[in-house]
């Protein structure tokens, strides 16, 4: 479904991407646990297609159609309402004419914002925005989801909305990946769990039955203490 | 061929609606040109030049400034909540992007010619009337070629800092032949002569356009991409 192999990106002397290898099969979510400048954004990135690596590939089954895509902003027109980005979004990834207005009144209310259809964007708080700009990213039901610290800017009980949403999402097959630089939130969606650090993966492997409290210490001890780790793996098929 | 069109009118009318709500783009662009016109108007001698050997650099000088304000706005909205890399994303050709933003700049810029061409004819009292199919002629195909290359350079600096400066320093050498070429047919139909001493003038002004928009869409996709 998503696979990876061997990348390296750097932005002159900086290494953003060092050899990160892997592969999720249907169902899986990949958490990605990071500091600033680790090069997790640049891996979505990658993989997104925004950005050609300067060694290795990156594959997604089904190409930019099948990615559903949330980076650091909210990708809507701040002048258009909630309900005209969404129907204009699955216009360009093909949603039936007939399809989009109930698509976007489906997806609206999963994320509890049925009733900012008709407000303006530049109108919405951070939090509203954030669920939109998830709203925007779920319109063409993708197979993949890349999310770039989708919980910013959201409350305690959105985020716990959010987090619902991804994980009924694994429970329809759908892979997802997920970048965050704070380890209490994220962990528990998880897999698959990787740390970042300086553009490689010092720890990659599957959750297993680990609690949420030991991958956040290990994450503490990886990254903290510079741990070295397997560059890459294979999880889940 | 057909998604590339549906995307590119999708994107299109999205820009002419955002512009229909905030009326940024074509407010100021038609703001700008009637106060161009009138320092223009104010500030020439019309003892010394005639006024119809002036007016047809006076009218194609209004109106690549026009275009240029106009032309900064068009990628100037995707960088609102990064829109661009969401756009990137999406399974739509980098041709349907260009194209989109290539019909909704032709549109505002035309919006910006229709006010400007009568306020034109008020200031300067020239007589556009009997040559007016001629010169719409005239005005469309270098307006072509204008947001042709406009709509490429536009992308092209939006990532820079200084966009606005740096647009019309891009620009304004590649207006040079299409401006050169409108100006000197625009003269000869003001002047009353016969079309065909523009023939040639209106030449190099499709061969501009069919070139431009040829390069523009081709190369297109490397100023976007990171």
């Amino acid at each position: 479904m998503l696979r990876a192999d061997g990348l390296r990106h750097a932005f002159g002397h900086v290494i953003a991407l060092d050899d990160i290898s892997f592969s999720l099969a249907p169902g899986r979510t990949l958490v990605i646990f990071g500091p600033n400048g680790a090069g997790k954004t640049t891996l979505l990135k990658v993989l997104a297609g925004l950005i050609r690596p300067q060694a290795g590939r990156a594959a997604v089954a089904g190409g930019r159609r099948a990615i559903g895509w949330i980076g650091h902003q909210s990708h809507l027109y701040a002048h258009l309402t909630v309900a005209e980005n969404l129907v204009f979004w699955a216009a360009l990834y093909d949603v039936p004419a007939g399809r989009r207005r109930a698509r976007a009144a489906e997806v609206m209310r999963r994320l509890a914002i049925a009733d900012q259809a008709d407000r303006r964007v530049w109108a919405l708080s951070r939090g509203l925005a954030q669920r939109a700009a998830i709203a925007r990213a779920l319109m063409h039901d993708p197979q993949v989801l890349l999310l770039d610290e989708p919980f910013t800017g959201l409350d305690l009980a959105a985020a716990a909305e959010v987090r619902a949403l991804l994980t009924q999402l694994r429970g329809a097959g759908r892979v997802v990946v997920l970048a965050t630089h704070n380890v209490d939130e994220g962990a528990e969606l998880a897999t698959d769990v990787a740390f970042q650090r300086r553009g490689r993966f010092v720890h990659f492997a599957p959750r297993g039955a680990h609690e949420s409290a030991e991958i956040a210490e290990a994450y503490r001890r990886a990254v903290g203490a510079g741990a070295a780790g397997g560059a890459g793996g294979t999880t889940g098929g | 061929m057909a998604d590339t069109l549906r995307h590119a009118w999708t994107i299109a009318r999205k820009d002419l609606l955002l512009e229909f709500r905030t009326r940024t783009a074509v407010l100021s662009a038609v703001v700008f040109t009637a106060l161009v016109l009138t320092v223009f108007n104010f500030g020439r001698d019309p003892t010394a030049v005639a006024t119809i050997d002036l007016a047809p650099s006076i009218l194609w000088v209004t109106f690549s400034f026009a275009a240029i304000l106009a032309l900064n706005r068009a990628f100037q909205l995707e960088l609102e909540n990064d829109a661009l890399e969401a756009l990137l994303v999406s399974p739509i050709s980098r041709t349907s992007l260009y194209l989109g933003k290539l019909v909704a700049n032709l549109m505002f810029v035309a919006v910006v010619e229709c006010v400007a061409l009568p306020l034109f004819v008020l200031f300067f009292d020239v007589p556009v009337w009997r040559a007016l199919a001629p010169l719409v002629a005239v005005i469309a195909l270098a307006t072509v070629g204008f947001v042709a290359v406009g709509t490429l350079f536009s992308a092209m600096v939006i990532r820079t800092r200084f966009a606005e400066l740096m647009l019309p320093v891009l620009l304004l050498p590649f207006f040079i032949p299409p401006l050169t070429g409108a100006v000197q047919a625009t003269a000869r139909l003001l002047d009353g002569r016969p079309l065909s001493e523009a023939a040639g003038w209106l030449r190099l002004l499709a061969g501009y356009d069919v070139a431009f928009l040829v390069l523009a869409t081709l190369l297109f996709p490397h100023t976007v991409d990171e």
